[in-house]
């Protein structure tokens, strides 16, 4: 009797709680639906050499989409990231025409650290808004760095081969930039599962009253997570002058509202508490794949951006509708 | 009653800043006089409806990323539809444009409520959809303004019984900024829709169980958004005779000058007034940074540590106040 009690659920709501039990399936099968739809629409585009490139390209976005993402869990954003890209790009590029290029690195990477430390101190010490913050410091970065310009233009600039090699190379199908994106997607995974700090930016994000009671230094997570966001944007920088091999004043900027898409598309809260890296990693290839697909598609460019914003909506419209009705 | 004190205070001490700076221009450059004052007022004039839009959204507890993308696609509507035409369509063209901006801020505003995607995602993919149909319109700065929307800003306005020098000092734009601003906020501010719109973003949910109709309302203050900045967007084909389909650095100044006004990014507090003396504030820094001959890059930065220094001084004595 009690067996017959039991009805059987409907397809559907099993789908449905199915995919809110794992976010990350309906994102793959976007991305493979994304795929698929290049594939027919140019058959035979989709081979080894095309997703090396697709890999190459979405590594720096999923990078600079890792900072949005661990800032975001705390309720932040950091919308410095381009800025502290271009900065370490074009340091490390006009550097090292004249410096050992160790001396180069370190120097591209002070502007990240120092950008991150004034960040970290905005937001977690004297409690400024993110979003102002972030932008503040990334308009005094450009302004330096306008400036700096003009003192090296005679210099030249050159990309040292090794970043060259990291950004462009491929070896045996993969590309080289792989070496340097799975353990840093790795670490960044572990810290955010597995230590002490990663569960500190959840439950920062969550109730950042609750964490200070419970004894937490607020401003030294925050500051911590500033810094840790900005040398990994600096990183990002050099990966990305490797791979366009041309500096320039807005280098990384384009990367930067995309980012935050990513993470978005990728299931992390904009409110905090909720995400992870896993989801930001598919989505920045998502996005990646998508601006492929646009390109082919040859539309105008402004039909082609209209799309672009109209399907970022949409998908984290329908993401949202799927993660969260349970 | 003291936060009503502190917020005017802030007013206040802007206003007194901004008169510092006018002394400081006048020390710098004893020449600074009525004309200066007008080209200042004219360079105000787009920063000042970008800073309104961004206003409206933020008291009532949203952001909107679209501002600067929104003056943009309604700069190059107005100045392609005014190419080649005659001045008398000039008074169609002006009110068409206004429309296009309610409608489209409106829809920024339904997007939140019906995708319930957070406001800074949905005016971020808004930013994106506006900018390229701005591309779609206008693939080049280009298109034409009619003349007497021109003159609308350019000179001063004679006031009968006023001496002339006192006429000088009062630029069209200054009195256009003033007037389409005032038309709108004051009744906004004085009905029972205003209110609700401080009531949303000071706290939603007690709003909303105050009866405050608090979908309508959000629509309706992205909807004022698209407005005002669709009037920057005509301020800005007015002031440059052209339309270009990229957008200028009006989103930054806008949050920028937001926070400096005194409009807290939370919502529910602050009002136009601080914001739009604020945009003054910063505009004549940097005229006075430009007239010292100093490097106009140095001068992003300066601009952009001012910004961070006043904001974090700002959040710092507020929380001197909570303690």
């Amino acid at each position: 009797m009690s067996i017959s009690a039991i009805q059987p659920v409907p397809f559907g709501r099993r789908l449905k709680r199915f995919m809110a039990d794992r976010p990350l399936i309906p994102l793959i099968i976007l991305l493979v639906i994304l795929v698929v739809i290049l594939q027919v629409l140019r058959p035979g585009i989709v081979n080894e050499r095309w997703i090396a490139n697709t890999i190459k390209f979405a590594i720096p976005l999923a990078i600079l989409a890792g900072c949005q993402t661990m800032t975001m869990l705390t309720g932040g954003i950091d919308l410095s990231v381009g800025t502290v890209a271009t900065m370490s790009a074009f340091i490390m590029a006009t550097q090292v025409v004249n410096q050992d290029p160790a001396v180069a690195f370190l120097l591209a990477m002070m502007p990240a650290v120092l950008i991150g430390l004034v960040n970290g101190i905005g937001v977690g010490v004297f409690r400024v808004h993110p979003l102002i913050m972030t932008l503040g410091t990334s308009l005094i970065g450009t302004g330096c760095l306008q400036v700096y310009q003009r003192t090296v233009i005679a210099s030249g600039a050159k990309i040292p081969d090794f970043l060259a090699w990291l950004g462009t190379g491929v070896t045996y199908g993969f590309p080289n930039a792989l070496l340097l994106f799975v353990p840093l997607a790795a670490l960044i995974v572990f810290t955010l599962s597995r230590t002490g700090f990663g569960r500190l930016l959840y439950a920062v994000g969550d109730s950042e009253r609750a964490t200070r009671l419970s004894g937490v230094q607020y401003w030294q997570v925050i500051t911590a997570l500033y810094v840790i966001s900005s040398v990994l944007a600096g990183v990002t920088g050099l990966l990305y002058i490797g791979l366009i091999k041309a500096p320039s004043l807005s280098l990384a900027e384009p990367l930067v509202l995309p980012s935050v898409a990513a993470a978005v598309i990728g299931g992390t809260s904009i409110f905090g508490g909720r995400g992870g890296y896993t989801g930001t990693i598919i989505g920045a290839l998502i996005l990646t794949v998508l601006t492929t697909l646009l390109t082919i598609l040859q539309m105008p460019e402004g039909a082609r951006r209209i799309l672009f914003g109209l399907i970022v909506l949409f998908v984290t419209a329908a993401y949202l509708r799927i993660v969260e009705e349970r | 009653m003291s936060r009503l004190l502190r917020r005017q205070g802030w007013v206040a001490g802007l206003f007194a800043l901004l008169v510092i700076l006018f002394i400081i221009t006048k020390l710098i450059q004893p020449g600074y006089g009525s004309g200066d004052f007008g080209s200042l007022a004219r360079a105000v004039l787009p920063y000042a409806f970008a800073v309104a839009a961004q206003t409206v959204v933020v008291i009532a507890g949203g952001i909107d990323l679209s501002v600067a993308a929104m003056m943009a696609l309604t700069s190059v509507t107005a100045a392609s539809m005014m190419n080649g035409a005659s001045e008398e369509y000039a008074l169609f063209v002006v009110p068409f444009v206004l429309a296009m901006g309610f409608v489209l801020g409106a829809v920024n505003g339904i997007l939140i409520i019906v995708t319930r995607v957070p406001d800074i995602v949905v005016t971020l993919a808004m930013l994106f959809v506006l900018q390229g149909a701005a591309l779609l319109v206008l693939d080049a700065p280009g298109g034409a303004v009619a003349e007497w929307l021109k003159g609308l800003i350019s000179g001063t306005v004679p006031i009968p019984g006023l001496p002339d020098a006192i006429d000088a000092w009062l630029p069209k734009a200054l009195l256009v900024l003033i007037i389409c601003l005032c038309i709108i906020w004051i009744p906004l501010r004085r009905s029972k829709l205003g209110l609700s719109i401080y009531a949303i973003g000071s706290s939603e949910l007690a709003a909303f169980r105050s009866g405050v109709p608090v979908a309508r309302t959000r629509i309706i203050a992205y909807a004022l958004s698209g407005l005002f900045a669709a009037f920057g967007g005509l301020a800005l084909t007015m002031s440059t005779g052209i339309g270009a389909p990229i957008p200028g650095p009006y989103l930054l100044a806008s949050v920028a000058a937001v926070v400096l006004g005194g409009v807290a990014l939370g919502g529910g507090k602050g009002g136009l007034l601080g914001p739009i003396v604020a945009v003054f504030v910063l505009r004549l820094v940097r005229t006075d940074l430009t007239l010292l001959a100093i490097d106009p890059n140095v001068t992003a930065i300066i601009e952009g540590a001012i910004m961070v220094a006043v904001v974090m001084f700002g959040a710092f004595i507020t929380m001197r106040g909570r303690q």
